[in-house]
Formats: structure tokens, C-alpha cells, sequence
């Protein structure tokens, strides 16, 4: 019979050489099995004199919770091993595209009026909206457009079959929105508008955004502040610069057209902005005592301002679109531009 | 409107540069377009006489020219010149040696031999004009040895204004100045006008049957004008400055007095009147002939000037082209009036044309100036052809009134958001020359005659403003009543319908929304569209009561642009007759799926977009509604791929596969799928109402019958849903077999069925009974047999 250090020694020297969990086993149980080496020591034991079994006892259940640590340890090791090649087995490409639907995306247009519509809804003005096919009375003379006005031929109207138009502006809604509501009111209507013209700079549909506020202390200062505010944070420049001049609107008095400084060349003078350093971008003014008339709005106690602007101009400036006629030939290489 | 500078600054002279004076106007409202130098620069130009004229001896084309340049003509120069119209005693400007014009420099050179110390010009040579025959031939008082520039007044700018239609007043270069005056606070010059003495009794009879239409009528006869006399250099540069050509010198004075005034007037050939001058209406039937030979059928709210016999003109827009003057004529009728706006108003523009006096007119006229321009006119008739003239006849009405207004100084200060002290008010006031007197509130103010656009207090107040300075006004965040906006949680917005579809992969379009009436009767079988009365073209005529034409136009258009995988939609209004007096104005949602379901990628193998697969995309649109899908036929889809899609009895919307019919013709190779849904049919949201999470296990039992082929899945589906007991939480398809095993006609149907009860465990025997119940009822109803 071989000592318990011969024993031991091999057992420690077998269970480190061994690369494989089911081998490892097999090799346990040769010492620690029920015939394995050790057992038999124990057996063995009853056969030595009584004084000398406490030490050997003792000695070889050292020997075999040694090795089973040993094995323990042996084991957890083998087993992370194998994990690991399993893991190393299974690992991706984590640099090959995703699989599943692309994206889609939104016109510019429609980007372009969410943005507008957004920004002075966070300062309470509400969105509303109206038929596109109006009547005489709401596309004009509820605006101060009479019969026979020369603003009317500048407006080139689409006319159908039972005598209705295609409304030439948002304004329109001023009107349905005010017969509706009681001042104070914030609003905003974005919308389709048409007009008879079609050329390199005019398409014969298009989009604007009308803006209204009535209240008893709108003014034309305020006008300017809350243009000259929203044009800063629509081009997300603090250096533009605005400017007011005087216009005609039949529906607004005073009326003012507003500039904003070439956001291309910051008012140097490019072909942008045919070298006048200027942008014409939005048509405004304090609602007319007329039009609130027509609404039964007391002209007196309550003062407004409105606003119109044309969204493509204003895409067209955001995004260096330079042909308005992109947005409707809806060309999917133009519009993924966008997403 | 455009004019020469020069002759604006006869009138009015502020200190400034001209790009000052268009910015001052723009700034103002009077938005300068463009200003334009008369000419490019050059020097060392004067007049020039041509004394003697002798052929080179070596060249056809050339000749020899001694040229007086001065005051003594033994310093006459020797000129080559290759000009055919050149010859001895024509003036003509002349470039001397060490000239620069546009294109040139001019040094003393020999021509074949010839020594030539300068060149004689043509208009083209020095940049001014067009015309290509030739030296500039200068009139016969052109004063030899004087600068060319100064005079030809070369040193000129032009302005090219774009009124707005309410300053009708600064359709006048006179009004204009008027206006700088003000802007500027610069002296305006009178108009001097000297009164006329008529020198003979001639004189018409006048009738004024239109009062409402013409409530000033003025002419006067004169006899004896000499109209063979040129038009002079001075008058024929600012009409040509202000983009009119010269005709013959009566109608050159008369545009004159128009540019200057802004008032139109019209010079009848004396000779062609018949009896008496009536102003009155059309009648029926009647028509004209007009100066831009246009023949004319008249209606009977046109207003005439005629004859006793035969119309003369078109009142305030045109002249009749048998009536008007010619080179030649000697007497004639000429006229000065008011027109009211209202009655000219459209009229033009119903018959097609503009004209420089209707533009006037529909924007209104100075009525207090007309018999004095009557007389200036007469006066420059008088100076530049002589002539003889009658009294003036003159029938007058009701002139446009022009009322007191009440300008508040509280109300400037509300409405501009700015303080105006009442001396600055007033002082604006004084420099727009508006009748004003003070009040305990502020002014009272006239309006002048010639401003149509001042009736109410708000108009002074953008006089006000404008004079001020829009820029002056300071801009300021209004303070405003914090108040929070509704915020409905029971609807959706289109916004976030559209963000649906962007992440299930389609692209937005914006089309037109008229379209070809072609798409109408072909795809929606709507033969009685929304007619446009004046389309932009004639494949845009009609209203779409459809989306889906413009987005099968625009896959065609992107597969034509080498795209082969095509997902769109569009949000848009569509438009129908209706019963009632208006059409109906419906917003619709729609989509087109074309080519692969998944772009080309790895890991998915390539198939074509089938219905089910937009199907899906649409049920995710109705993620909180629950609709049905019926099998009708729609004219855009294939009869067996056409689904009417419904909320309860409701229809909502189409979807289906482009028929095949349609395929081809729009030359797609492989078909598309298609959706049409209402908008509002989309936004309704389902406020959350939580229930309890049930404690107990649920149950899964499959049931999988044989059924006839034809039997719609949705009826067996809602079938079962209708008759289920209370502990079935949950009924839905997960297998389709056709194939041998099941005959021929039939098609296997394997639906998963969750049990559960929310206050216990279920028993077998329960769960038993409630997929026997509904087994059973498959067999009866829908001739089910079970699987196994």
C-alpha cells in the first residue's frame, strides 16, 4: 500500500493535467470513489492499533477534504473554460446592419409646419383649421375684400363649379374660428392654399400658417415682438435681424410685410436674397376694424394682430431648398433627405 | 410704376442718394423694386455737328468726316466713320480721343491709311438703346460741344415702384414726390399750371347719363394743333424712362400728363364726333372697337363715352380706335374726368387687358385736381403745338366724399404700443399736408382727395406709423394671462397617425389636389368630380375625391427614377358633392406599398408586399378601434383583393391590391397594395380603464376544424367571439393549411383559445365544456368538421 503523500501527490498532479469535466469525474472517483484509494485507507483504518487511528483518521480526512477543495476548484475552472469557448463559439458580428423595416419619413413641408405650430403653441396659441373650399364671404369680404377690389385680382382665385373658390389664404379661419370663440383668442392654421399661378417660383398650391391674437392688449409692438421672437427661434439664430415696412392688406391696418436678414449671407448680399440683404418672409398687421365687424367682435374693447406666412418659403430658406417646385414632385431621393 | 429721378427731384430734392431715397421709400411702404441707371458709364462724349462728308479712297463702307466738336469749326477734327446714315449737317454725339465707353476706348488711331481722332456714336455704342441703324441723330438745336450726358440727361437713374393697391395716390411722379415730402420734410414745389383763356367759342354739347359713374366730367375743344411737331427730346425721355414709347405728340402729352399726375385723360379726334359727348352705359349688343384693336362686345354695367350715334371709348380704360388721334389730326375733344372706381373697377380684367388708365381709375383719382389738369394739359398742347382752345365744359354730381375722422391720441398709443406726443402727431400731420384740427381726445382730420385708402381712424394711424418709421416702433413680448390649453386625451392628432406610418417605413408626399378627371372615372368611378371653372391646365381640372391617383402617379414617377422598393402616404383633403348646396371636404389618410415587404437585406428572404402585410400596417392605424373587413369591390382593386373596411356598420376605409387592369396600364410591373382610410375615423383614442390582473392560471386549447374554402375567416372569428362563454378571455387564429389532407375545398383553420377566470382555478371539466361549446357551434353554423 502506497503512503498517503504518494497518494495525494498523484492525485494533485492527475487532477491539474485534466482538461475535461466527465474525465475529471472518472479520475475522482479513483481516490475519492468507493473503491477509490482513499476510501480504502479509511477501511484500513480499523486495522491499525487503537492509539494510532486519531492521528491516521485524522490525516486522511485532511487528505480528502484537500482534494475534493482541490477538485472543487478544478472543476468550477473547467467549467468557466468551457463556457468561455462556448461564448467565443456564439459570438456576432455586432457590426452587420439590423434586420426589419427602414424608416420612413415626413415631407419638409409637413416638418416644417410641425415646427412652426409647436413653437407658438408653447406659448399658448391654438391650432385650428378650415374647409378648403370656402365661400366669397369667408375668402374675402368678411376680410374686407369687397367685390370689385383690386386685391381681389391680385389673389388669381380658383374658382368650382357652384360658384365656391379654393381659398386663396388661411385667413379664412380668422373668420369661422372668431364666430365661433369669444376673445381672448390665441390661434394658429396651418393649411393648403391655391392660387392661379404657376411658375419657376410659384406653384399653384401651397402651404401658410395664419396667426391670431385678439385681446385687449395686443398691439403693434407686440406684433413685433412676437414675430421678431418666433422667426429668431425658427432659424435658431440669435443674430437675425427683422425689419417691418408698411404694406397693404385689406384685412389688416396698419399692415406691415416683415424682412428677416439673408440667413445665407447674414445680410451681405447674395443671389439668395437678390443681393438686398433682406428676406421678405411673412405679411402681418393689426386686424381691421371691418373684419371684427363682420365677427361681432366690439372693435373697441378688443384690439388684435394677425400674421401669414408662406411655409414653403420659410422650408426653403431652413433647409437650402432651391427650386420650390421639389416639394410636390415628390421625388423619394429629394424627400429622404429629410428623414 | 416707373420714372425717371430726375424728374421726381424737379419736384421735391431731399438731401439724399438715391439708394437713400428707395430705402426712405421702401421703409415707407412704396417698396422700390429696382433702381436702374438710364446709362453705363462713359466719358468725353459731347455733341457734335458733322460739316463735310467725303468717301475713303481705300474702303466702300467708310467716309471721311470733319466734325466740329466746338465753338470754332477751323478746330473741326477729321473722323473716320463706317455709319450708312452719315452725312453732312446731322448732330450727333461724338466719343473723343481718350473717351471710355462700355465696351471701348477710344484713341486716334488710322483707319486704312486715314488718320481718325474720335468716333462718331450710336445709341448701341453708348449703351443707351437697341437701335442698330446707325449713328444717334440728334435733333437740329442740340447745342455742339455740350457733355452728351448732361445733354441727353444721362446722369439719370429710373425707380421701378411696386405700389400696394391702396396708394393709387403715387401712381403720379407728382404723388410720389408728394410722399417724400413727408417722409423726407423736404419743400415740395407747386405744380404750376397757368389758367387758360379760351381763344374760341367752339365748344360740344354734354351729357352726363351715368352720374354714379362718372360724377366729374370735364373736356374742352381745340382747334388747329399742329401734331406733325415731334414729340420733344425731354418729354420723349421720361415717357421712355417710364416704359412708354412715343405714339404721336397729342397722345404723348396726354401719357405725359398721366405719369406726372396720375390722372388719366383721353384726346378724341374732333372730327370723328358726331353731335353731342354722352357718358353713359353700354347698351345691349353694342360693341367697340378699341386702340389695341381689340373688338369689344359691350355689357351693360360698361360705362361709354359716346357719340349721338356710335360709342367713342371705353370710359376710364380705353379709347376707341376709329376715335382716337393720328398724326394729322388738327381739332380735337379732349377729355379730363373722374371715374368712380366701382364702375371701372374689374372690368379690365373681365376683358383680358390692362391699361395705365383703368389701373388708375379702379384705384382712384384725384377728383379735386381734374379741371386743372385739364388746363396743364392744354397748357403743354399749347406750347409744344400751338393750337386754339374752347371753353371747358364741365357737368359735375356727387363726388366721393371725404369725412372728419376722429384720431384718438389713446388709440394710437393702443394700436401701436407706442406713446405719439400730440405736437409729433401733429407734425406728421402737417408734413402729409392732411386738413387737422385739434379736439379734447386728439385730431380731427380730412383726408385729402387724392387718397382713396383714409376713411377710418386706423388708417391715420398707419400714417402715423409710416411717417414715424415702422422701425422706431420698439418690439416687445407681450404680457398675457397664463392659461393652459386643452389637452384631449380621447384623440389623437394627425401628427401622431403620420409618425405610425414613418416607423412602418413609408414616406410622406404632398400632391396637388386637383387632379386628372382621367384618375376620377378610372379609379373611383366618379364621374361628376369638383370641376374647376379656370384650371391652371388641363390635366388638373377636377377636385380629387380620392388620394390614391397621385400616389400611383408618384410610384410611377420614383420606379422611373430607378427606385424599386416604394412606400408612401399622403394626408390630404378630398372633395364630393354632395346633396347640399356645398361639397363635401373629407381629410383622408392613404398609402401605397410597392416591391419587397423589407428593403434587400440579409437575413430576410426578398417577397413581394402582399395585402395582409398593409393589412397589418392598417390594423396598427386602428390600434384602438375595432373594425371589420368586408369583401367589396372597389374600382381601383383587384375584385378578389378588395376589402371595404368598417367600424360596425360604418365603412371607414379601402384596402386592397391595384388591379391588375390598372397594373398595366400605369406599367408597373408587380402590383401594389393600396389603403384609403378617414381621417377622423383614426383619431378616437380609448381612455385607459384599468381592470384587475387576474390572480388565477389562464388556460391555452387549441381548436383546429376543417372548413369550406370560401368561408371568410372573419365571420368564424367574430362567430366564436359572439357565442363564447365568459371564461374565454381570448380567441385568435394561428394556422392556415390547404392541401390534400384536407379535401380539396377546404382549408384548415387552428385557432388558440385562452381560458380564464378571474375569482378561481379553472376545472378541467370547465375548460371541457367551453371548447366543446364552441366546437359544437362551429359544426352547426359553419359547417365545421373537427380536425384531428
Amino acid at each position: 500500500m502506497r503512503s498517503l503523500d504518494e497518494i495525494v501527490g498523484e492525485a494533485i498532479t492527475l487532477f491539474n493535467s485534466i482538461n475535461d469535466v466527465t474525465e475529471l469525474e472518472q479520475v475522482k472517483a479513483r481516490y475519492l470513489g468507493k473503491n477509490g484509494e482513499l476510501t480504502d485507507l479509511l477501511k484500513e483504518l480499523g486495522r491499525l492499533p487503537a492509539e494510532q487511528r486519531p492521528a491516521m483518521g485524522m490525516q486522511i480526512n485532511q487528505a480528502k477534504n484537500r482534494l475534493e477543495a482541490l477538485l472543487k476548484d478544478r472543476r468550477l475552472k473547467l467549467q468557466e473554460k468551457k463556457l468561455e469557448e462556448k461564448l467565443k463559439e456564439e459570438a456576432l458580428d455586432v457590426t452587420m446592419p439590423g434586420r426589419g423595416y427602414g424608416k420612413g419619413g415626413l415631407h419638409p413641408v409637413t416638418q416644417t409646419l410641425i415646427r412652426i405650430e409647436s413653437l407658438f403653441h408653447s406659448i399658448g396659441y391654438e391650432v385650428a383649421s378650415g374647409p378648403e373650399i370656402e365661400t366669397d364671404f369667408y375668402n374675402f369680404t368678411a376680410l374686407n375684400i369687397p367685390e370689385n377690389h383690386p386685391a381681389r385680382a391680385m389673389h388669381d382665385t380658383f374658382y368650382v363649379e357652384n360658384g365656391d373658390l379654393l381659398r386663396t389664404h388661411t385667413s379664412p379661419v380668422q373668420i369661422h374660428f372668431m364666430l365661433e370663440n369669444a376673445p381672448p383668442i390665441k390661434l394658429i392654421a396651418p393649411g393648403r392654399v391655391y392660387r392661379c399661378d404657376s411658375d419657376v417660383t410659384h406653384t399653384p398650391m401651397f402651404h401658410q400658417v395664419e396667426g391670431l391674437w385678439i385681446d385687449k392688449q395686443a398691439s403693434f409692438s407686440a406684433l413685433k415682438g412676437i414675430l421678431a421672437n418666433f422667426m429668431a427661434c425658427f432659424f435658431e439664430r440669435d443674430d437675425l435681424s427683422v425689419r417691418f415696412r408698411p404694406s397693404f392688406f385689406p384685412f389688416t391696418e396698419p399692415s406691415a410685410e416683415m424682412d428677416i436678414s439673408c440667413v445665407k449671407c447674414n445680410g451681405k448680399g447674395c443671389r439668395i436674397c437678390s443681393h438686398t440683404g433682406w428676406l421678405e418672409v411673412l405679411g402681418c398687421g393689426m386686424v381691421h376694424p371691418n373684419v371684427l365687424k363682420h365677427v361681432d367682435i366690439d372693435h373697441e374693447q378688443y384690439v388684435g394682430f394677425a400674421f401669414g406666412m408662406g411655409v414653403e418659403r420659410l422650408a426653403m430658406l431652413r433647409y437650402g431648398v432651391s427650386d420650390l417646385r421639389l416639394f410636390f414632385e415628390n421625388d423619394m431621393r429629394f424627400l429622404k433627405q429629410f428623414n | 410704376m416707373k420714372f425717371s429721378e430726375n424728374w421726381l427731384r424737379t419736384f421735391v430734392n431731399p438731401g439724399c442718394t438715391s439708394e437713400q431715397l428707395a430705402h426712405t421709400l421702401t421703409m415707407a411702404g412704396l417698396e422700390v423694386e429696382a433702381v436702374e441707371s438710364v446709362a453705363d458709364s462713359f466719358d468725353k462724349v459731347v455733341v457734335a455737328e458733322v460739316l463735310a462728308v467725303e468717301k475713303h479712297p481705300d474702303a466702300d463702307r467708310l467716309s471721311i468726316c470733319r466734325v466740329k466738336v466746338g465753338d470754332h469749326a477751323d478746330e473741326a477734327l477729321q473722323i473716320v466713320c463706317g455709319a450708312p446714315n452719315v452725312h453732312a449737317g446731322i448732330k450727333v454725339p461724338c466719343a473723343l480721343v481718350g473717351a471710355q465707353l462700355p465696351d471701348m476706348a477710344i484713341k486716334s488711331a488710322k483707319l486704312r491709311g486715314v488718320q481718325s481722332s474720335g468716333m462718331l456714336c450710336s445709341a448701341r455704342e453708348l449703351g443707351i438703346g437697341e437701335h442698330v441703324d446707325g449713328l444717334l441723330i440728334l435733333p437740329d438745336t442740340a447745342p455742339v460741344g455740350q457733355d452728351f450726358r448732361t445733354y441727353y440727361e444721362l446722369n439719370d437713374r429710373v425707380f421701378t415702384l411696386s405700389l400696394t393697391p391702396n396708394r393709387a395716390d403715387c401712381l403720379g411722379v407728382y404723388g410720389v414726390a408728394r410722399e417724400i415730402s413727408a417722409l423726407t420734410d423736404t419743400q415740395l414745389s407747386p405744380f404750376k399750371i397757368s389758367p387758360v383763356e379760351p381763344e374760341i367759342e367752339d365748344s360740344l354739347d354734354l351729357h352726363v347719363n351715368a352720374q354714379d359713374g362718372c360724377p366729374l366730367y370735364c373736356g374742352r375743344v381745340m382747334r388747329g394743333i399742329n401734331s406733325n411737331v415731334e414729340t420733344p427730346l425731354w418729354m420723349r425721355q421720361r415717357l421712355e424712362r417710364s416704359g412708354l414709347r412715343s405714339i404721336n405728340t397729342v397722345v404723348d402729352i396726354t401719357n405725359y400728363v398721366l405719369l406726372e399726375t396720375g390722372q388719366p385723360m383721353h384726346a378724341f379726334d374732333l372730327a370723328k364726333v358726331d353731335g353731342a359727348i354722352h357718358v353713359r352705359y353700354a347698351r345691349g349688343g353694342e360693341t367697340i372697337r378699341l386702340l389695341n384693336e381689340s373688338q369689344v362686345e359691350l355689357t351693360t354695367d360698361m360705362l361709354l363715352i359716346a357719340d349721338d350715334h356710335k360709342p367713342l371709348a371705353l370710359a376710364g380704360i380705353m379709347g376707341g380706335l376709329d376715335s382716337g388721334v393720328a398724326t394729322g389730326t388738327s381739332d380735337i375733344f379732349l377729355e379730363c374726368a373722374f371715374f368712380n372706381p366701382d364702375v371701372i373697377s374689374g372690368k379690365s380684367f373681365k376683358l383680358g387687358f390692362n391699361s395705365d388708365s383703368s389701373y388708375r381709375f379702379e384705384r382712384g383719382v384725384d377728383f379735386a385736381a381734374t379741371r386743372n389738369i385739364l388746363d396743364y394739359a392744354t397748357n403743354l398742347i399749347q406750347s409744344i403745338c400751338s393750337g386754339a382752345a374752347g371753353p371747358i365744359l364741365e357737368k359735375s354730381s356727387k363726388l366721393p366724399q371725404r369725412l372728419p375722422v376722429t384720431v384718438r391720441t389713446e388709440r394710437v398709443q393702443r394700436i401701436l404700443g407706442i406713446v405719439l406726443e400730440k405736437d409729433q402727431i401733429a407734425e406728421y400731420l402737417s408734413r402729409l399736408q392732411f386738413d387737422f384740427s385739434e379736439n379734447e381726445h386728439g385730431f380731427t382730420v380730412t383726408p385729402p382727395s387724392y387718397r382713396f385708402d383714409l376713411a377710418i381712424e386706423e388708417d391715420f394711424i398707419e400714417e402715423l406709423a409710416r411717417i414715424h418709421g415702422y422701425d422706431e416702433i420698439p418690439a416687445q413680448q407681450p404680457k398675457a394671462e397664463l392659461v393652459m390649453l386643452p389637452l384631449s386625451e380621447s384623440m389623437r392628432s394627425a401628427t401622431q397617425i403620420r409618425q405610425m406610418l414613418v416607423l412602418r417605413d413609408y414616406q410622406e408626399v404632398v400632391n396637388y389636389a386637383f387632379v386628372d378627371k382621367a384618375w376620377e372615372i378610372d379609379l373611383i368611378q366618379n364621374h361628376n368630380p369638383v370641376a374647376l371653372k379656370n384650371p391652371i391646365a388641363n390635366h388638373l381640372n377636377v377636385m380629387r375625391s380620392s388620394l390614391l391617383g397621385g400616389l400611383i402617379a408618384n410610384l410611377q414617377f420614383n420606379l422611373n427614377r430607378r427606385q424599386d422598393r416604394v412606400r408612401l402616404f399622403e394626408l390630404g383633403c378630398c372633395f364630393e358633392k354632395s346633396t347640399t348646396e356645398h361639397y363635401l371636404q373629407t381629410e383622408k389618410l392613404a398609402g401605397i406599398a410597392y416591391g419587397d415587404v423589407f428593403s434587400e437585406q440579409w437575413g430576410i428572404p426578398a417577397r413581394s408586399v402582399d395585402f395582409y402585410d398593409v393589412k397589418s400596417d392598417v390594423e396598427t392605424l386602428y390600434q384602438y378601434q375595432e373594425i371589420n373587413f368586408q369583401a367589396v369591390q372597389h374600382p381601383a382593386f383587384h375584385p378578389g383583393k378588395s376589402a371595404q373596411i368598417m367600424i360596425g356598420a360604418k365603412p371607414v376605409g379601402w384596402l386592397g391590391e391595384l388591379h391588375p387592369r390598372w397594373q398595366k396600364q400605369y406599367d408597373l410591373s408587380r402590383p401594389a397594395v393600396l389603403f384609403e382610410l378617414l381621417l377622423d375615423s383614426l383619431l378616437p383614442v380609448l381612455l385607459a380603464q384599468v381592470k384587475e390582473i387576474p390572480k388565477y392560471p389562464a388556460v391555452r386549447r387549441d381548436i383546429a376544424v376543417i372548413v369550406d374554402n370560401q368561408m371568410p375567416v372573419q365571420a368564424i372569428l367574430f362567430g366564436m367571439r359572439e357565442k363564447k362563454p365568459e371564461i374565454v378571455t381570448e380567441i385568435t387564429l394561428f394556422d392556415v393549411y390547404r392541401g390534400e389532407t384536407v379535401g380539396e375545398h377546404n382549408k384548415s383553420l387552428a385557432f388558440k383559445v385562452m381560458l380564464q377566470d378571474a375569482q378561481k382555478t379553472l376545472t378541467d371539466d370547465e375548460v371541457e365544456a367551453a371548447i366543446a361549446g364552441l366546437v359544437e357551434m362551429l359544426k352547426t353554423k359553419f359547417g365545421a368538421t373537427l380536425r384531428n
